[in-house]
């Protein structure tokens, strides 16, 4: 197994981008990369694609011929282009069949990339996509949306753990807050925990600002065995570790609700390849897909004892210049969340932060991070870890 | 040759809802549909009132107003997006109902909340050509919005007739100029039989009115060569409280050159009556010597705008009909099961 490098990335803004259509943005995404990296198209082997679900949004299946395509790598090139899907985590997915690819031999440049077209729809057909990453039959045709999963999932960690709604809505104002500094973030707005507190209902007790929003973007990373990486880049990141772990479908199926059993698995996994430990990181982009979604998942990555993770956010603790900078990016919450790109954009994230790129928002002295991507209400989860 | 308005008039229903009452019904939080959309109560129309019966009032008011030889009207335009009839035009029973001659041409416009200023720039070029004398070109709706639905909350009811000529003697306001921008943008449309229209959401913003009503009204303070300062007023399309305010502010207009024509707050977005009786409205108050601009906007999607200036005649007319103001304060309250019943909401 070789070791891989990322060696060069690009991004799209997140945001209703009314006048970019699916192939706009993968192909923009991919050129920055390209740019970054300085490579020629003729020089990719391989590329992966997350997306989540362009047969609902855009009526378009069979989306990797059509990235080939506009791509310019289809009719003289003929890459190979394969498209993966894990609902959410589908971004996070396709970057680790990349690393996979290269690591394995079979490729040497490689594109992972992730893309989501989804502010074309109608709000109810895109709640019907985003809740088609949880179980149709026993969840879904019963009325559950993602969102009401998650509410379950705050309702029963609130009563365990005491976690309070304000510590919910502090991982929110933290979020806008960073993304406010990202200036490719769908939400650059400051918000309050009252502001939070005092929006619209979704599924109680999460409210509209605790929700991630649908958004257009996609994400793309150039990745390349570390060997010759310099060659391409004066700072290759280096994949420390990528793990992957799957849980039950339906949340009702699951061991504990409030913890998720394929993050922790998943993480273990990472930190036991990385040989290192939560305490090493310097920061993290973690799946902030719901508020309460970021306390659990700093709790089961490791940052913080199991039901501490409200705390944590309420005193600083996970702040841009506190110990452990959670979601520097603005996360999904600031940052909008177009499903197929997220967890190449967490990826992105790193790369910026350990190159010393990140402008207003750069951490000090970040020299290892970790992204984590979660698939539906946890059926998947997937995480890596980047270092300088 | 020169155009300019000749008279005008304005009708609003006297019934309105509370957005708390809408908001009731539904079990929405009053408060943040109110800072939401920047709107208080909407206008609401009796049972028996429609497009056509608010375009004959506001016709009847501007004939009034300006002492109008109606055997002089050439043409007559009405320009709505709620025609009580699919087939059938409201232009001829609003010609019976003020007494035209039979050799006028008539037409119903549709451009979503924009026919009535589409109408005016019809009448413009028909009175400049000399093909009429005068022509009336109505703004009126009883607009619709499904029940629960966000337009619910602003879909009201209303309409201003304005009579244009190309007599310079006549005119209480010269049209100095007047240019369009128009694309094929669909935030907003109500298909063939459909009860209802559909909308884009936010979609209804930024690539719908902002654009249009942006690119309008620079075009035409390019083309006249003026600034926003150059004006005393200015009327932007109220689709709700809140998109004129930042469109005027954008634009570099003032809060005090839009708040005499700002009347969503208070009766809600009267579609194609909207700007029309915004302008209504400022003449109420304009003098001599004013210079106004307007911007209408229609969804699907396109934006009117019009450089106005006031004449000395405005002070002999301003008088001779009721003021919008006079409709403003005349109001009475209905429920939701009273409202929905004046909307024929209920279907026996």
């Amino acid at each position: 197994m070789r070791d891989v490098a990322i060696i060069g990335v690009g991004c799209t803004r997140f945001g209703e981008l009314w006048d970019y259509s699916f192939r706009d943005l993968v192909v923009e995404a991919g050129l920055r990369a390209i740019v970054d990296a300085r490579i020629t198209g003729e020089e990719i082997d391989a590329i992966y694609l997350g997306n989540m679900s362009a047969g609902m949004f855009i009526e378009q299946e069979h989306i990797a011929s059509v990235v080939a395509d506009h791509a310019g790598v289809a009719s003289d090139l003929h890459t190979p282009v394969t498209r993966v899907e894990a609902g959410c985590a589908s971004g996070a997915l396709a970057l680790r069949s990349g690393i996979m690819a290269v690591a394995s031999g079979w490729h040497d440049i490689v594109i992972a990339a992730g893309v989501e077209k989804m502010t074309d729809v109608p709000s109810g057909l895109a709640e019907e996509a985003l809740s088609s990453s949880a179980d149709r039959e026993w969840e879904g045709v019963y009325g559950a949306t993602l969102a009401s999963l998650y509410a379950m999932m705050a309702r029963a960690h609130m009563k365990r753990y005491g976690t309070t709604r304000e510590q919910m809505a502090a991982v929110a104002v933290k979020n806008h807050d960073n993304a406010s500094k990202n200036p490719l973030a769908q939400y650059k707005n400051k918000i309050t925990i009252e502001g939070v507190l005092n929006s619209g209902k979704v599924a109680e007790p999460l409210r509209v600002l605790d929700c991630s929003s649908i958004a257009d973007g996609a994400a793309a990373c150039v990745l390349a065995p570390l060997e010759i990486a310099e060659k391409y880049t004066d700072i290759p990141v280096k994949v420390r570790a990528s793990a992957q772990a799957s849980d039950t479908i339906a949340l009702h199926d699951r061991r504990d609700i409030t913890t998720m059993d394929a993050t922790v698995y998943a993480a273990e996994r990472a930190f036991e390849i990385a040989g290192v430990t939560p305490r090493d990181l310097d920061l993290a982009e973690v799946h902030d897909s719901y508020t309460i979604s970021e306390i659990m998942a700093i709790e089961d990555l490791g940052f913080v004892r199991k039901g501490e993770g409200g705390k944590a956010v309420e005193e600083g603790r996970t702040t841009l210049h506190g110990e452990m900078p959670i979601n520097p990016s603005g996360g999904l919450k600031g940052c909008g969340n177009p499903l197929g790109a997220t967890g190449v954009r967490q990826a992105i994230e790193l790369v910026w932060q350990l190159r010393g790129e990140a402008g207003e928002r750069q951490v000090d002295d970040a020299r290892i991070g970790l992204t984590h991507n979660v698939g539906g209400s946890g059926g998947t989860a997937v995480v890596h870890i980047l270092s300088l | 040759m020169r155009t300019g308005i000749v008279s005008y008039g304005a009708y609003i229903p006297r019934y309105r809802i509370k957005i708390e009452e809408i908001a009731r019904t539904w079990g929405k939080v009053a408060e943040e549909i109110r800072s939401g959309l920047n709107i208080f109560e909407k206008s609401v129309p009796d049972v028996d009132e429609d497009t056509v019966t608010i375009a004959v009032e506001a016709s009847r008011y501007a004939i009034k107003r300006g002492s109008v030889d109606v055997s002089r009207l050439g043409a007559i335009y009405v320009g709505s997006e709620s025609h009580p009839y699919a087939v059938k035009p409201s232009a001829t029973i609003l010609s019976a109902a003020i007494g035209a001659t039979s050799t006028i041409t008539a037409a119903d416009f549709e451009f979503a909340c924009k026919a009535g200023t589409a109408a005016i720039q019809v009448v413009m070029g028909m009175s400049a050509s000399g093909a009429i004398d005068y022509g009336l070109a109505v703004g009126a709706d009883t607009s619709q919005g499904a029940p629960g639905d966000a337009l619910e909350y602003g879909a009201a009811a209303g309409g201003a007739a304005f009579i244009i000529g190309s007599d310079p003697t006549e005119f209480i306001v010269e049209i100095e100029d007047t240019c369009s921008f128009t694309t094929d943008t669909p935030d907003f449309w109500r298909r063939e039989g459909a009860d209802y229209p559909s909308h884009g959401g936010r979609f209804t913003g930024e690539p719908a009115y902002f654009k249009h009503v942006t690119e309008a009204t620079q075009t035409l303070l390019d083309k006249i060569d003026a600034k926003p300062s150059d004006f005393d007023y200015a009327i932007f399309h109220q689709p709700n409280g809140k998109f004129p305010v930042r469109v005027a502010k954008k634009l570099g207009f003032t809060m005090d050159q839009i708040t005499p024509g700002l009347l969503v707050t208070k009766i809600g977005n009267t579609y194609s009556g909207s700007a029309l009786l915004g302008l209504a409205a400022t003449l109420d108050i304009a003098k001599a010597g004013d210079r106004i601009l307007m911007t209408s906007f229609g969804s699907g999607a396109g934006s009117d705008s019009f450089s106005l200036s006031v004449t000395e005649r405005i002070d002999d007319l301003r008088d001779c009909a009721p003021k919008v103001e006079a409709f403003l304060t005349r109001r009475k309250y209905l429920d939701y099961g009273l409202y929905a019943k004046h909307k024929g909401k209920i279907i026996l």
